[in-house]
Formats: structure tokens, C-alpha cells, sequence
């Protein structure tokens, strides 16, 4: 039986190279059909609003990299309900599914849950 | 217990020497290191041309020692490395750069070594995470 990781995910997508490289982790992982999730908390959620205009920055837009996870494989995709509501987000408008919005008890049982933990 | 640790900062962090202190402790302990694992800014940690004033710790150069002494297995991140200019001399000839600067221990290889080193360990330590 393969070891299960999470993928937590706190940056936000155009802070740094951080969303990118937590990213990156997850597709990789996918690639040798890895028991992986990846769950987005803190600034990490803000990589889940649709529009996004990266070229303003004169940066990569990832999402259709986030929304690419599940054909790799990765479908269990979760989001901190505490995070998105202190930075005024809604559950209902996020560019990334499947996506399972939880409450910080569940965030606990879901890091118990997975083997081992990666925090970018 | 088999560890694998994962380090993302650089060598000035305060996670790059608290990284180092664990791997020896782990060892000093009767514990296995089965990867140590340089992504992120981590890769800067080993780049051989950290130059560290004499009176203060040289964190590369002790990671170094520490790998070669103890013959562990120390894979730098390719991606993460060619972003951040850690290049060994095969990478810097295939971009065309001027110089090398990650040599002997270090492996420069993909994201696949840290999954593997992920299944082989009981645990994986992570050092300078957000």
C-alpha cells in the first residue's frame, strides 16, 4: 500500500514561485498514480479565484494547471472554509473542482488522516 | 526510524542550520535518513559558492561534510535549481552558463525522488515551510 501524502497549499498564486512549486509536487505525484491530496489554506486559496489576470503581472496564469489535477489523478482537492471567509471569498465561485470546502475539525481529521504532510 | 527531510530555505536561514541539527540528531539518535531533499529556496543552501564571512557558521560547507561523511543520498531539485541558478556542470554546459555551482554530493534530479523518499520513510520532516 502506498504512503498517502497532502499537499498544503498557503501561498498565494503570485507571492513567489511557492503555488507553483506546491503544484508541481502534486503533479508529479500524480504521475506515478500516488495516493495525494491537496488542500489550499491561508493566502493558498486565493489560487482558487476564477478571472485571474497573471500577464498584468507578467506572470504565468497555473490555473488551468490547478484545473488540470484531476486528470492527473489528484481528485481530492479541499479548501479551508475559515480562510476563504476571512478574505471575503465564496465557496460557490472557485475555478477548481472537485473541491470539498472544510471546517477547521475537518481539517484536523483530514492532515490525520494522510500518511505524510508537505507544507509549502 | 527512517526519515526523509525536505529543506526549503537558504543557507542564511535559521531553518537551514535547524535542518542540519535534526539530520544529525537523527542519525546521532540510531535513526536512517533515507533522502535529504533541497526544493525551493533550499536549493541555495548547498550552492557551492556561498561564501560565509569567518566568523560565522558555514551552513553549506557543513552540509556538505555531513553528507559525504555519512554518505547520505542529497538530491537538489532540478526545477527549483535551474530557476534559482544551482546549476552542476552537466546543466550549466546544456543552458550555456558561465560557471557550476553544485558539485560533489549533490544530485540534481526531479520532483519523483521526493515522492520516493516520501514512500520509503516513516516520516518526512520539512524544514523553512511557510
Amino acid at each position: 500500500m502506498p504512503r498517502s501524502l497532502l499537499i498544503i497549499s498557503r501561498q498565494s498564486p503570485w507571492s513567489g514561485p511557492s503555488a507553483r512549486e506546491a503544484l508541481d509536487i502534486a503533479l508529479a505525484g500524480g504521475a506515478f498514480d500516488l495516493p495525494l491530496g491537496m488542500l489550499f489554506m491561508d493566502d493558498g486559496v486565493l489560487q482558487l479565484m476564477p478571472s485571474q489576470r497573471a500577464s498584468a503581472l507578467q506572470q504565468k496564469d497555473i490555473t488551468a494547471n490547478l484545473q488540470a489535477l484531476s486528470m492527473f489523478g489528484v481528485d481530492d482537492l479541499f479548501a479551508c472554509h475559515t480562510s476563504l471567509a476571512e478574505r471575503g471569498l465564496s465557496p460557490t465561485e472557485l475555478s477548481v473542482e472537485p473541491l470539498q470546502v472544510l471546517r477547521d475539525q475537518d481539517i484536523a481529521a483530514l492532515i490525520d488522516r494522510y500518511d505524510q504532510v508537505i507544507t509549502i | 526510524m527512517k526519515f526523509a527531510i525536505a529543506l526549503y530555505s537558504p543557507a542564511h536561514a535559521p531553518s537551514s542550520r535547524r535542518a542540519l541539527l535534526f539530520a544529525q540528531a537523527a542519525l546521532a539518535g540510531g535513526h536512517e535518513i533515507v533522502r535529504l531533499f533541497f526544493y525551493q529556496d533550499g536549493v541555495h543552501s548547498v550552492s557551492s559558492n556561498v561564501v560565509t564571512p569567518q566568523d560565522e557558521l558555514d551552513v553549506p560547507a557543513q552540509w556538505r561534510d555531513f553528507v559525504t561523511h555519512h554518505q547520505l543520498d542529497g538530491v537538489v531539485c532540478i526545477a527549483a535549481g535551474l530557476r534559482r541558478g544551482v546549476l552542476n556542470t552537466q546543466e550549466a554546459e546544456r543552458y550555456s552558463r558561465p560557471a557550476a555551482n553544485l558539485a560533489e554530493p549533490w544530485d540534481l534530479s526531479g520532483l519523483g525522488q521526493l515522492h520516493d523518499a516520501v514512500q520509503a520513510a516513516d516520516r518526512l520532516i520539512c524544514f523553512g515551510g511557510p
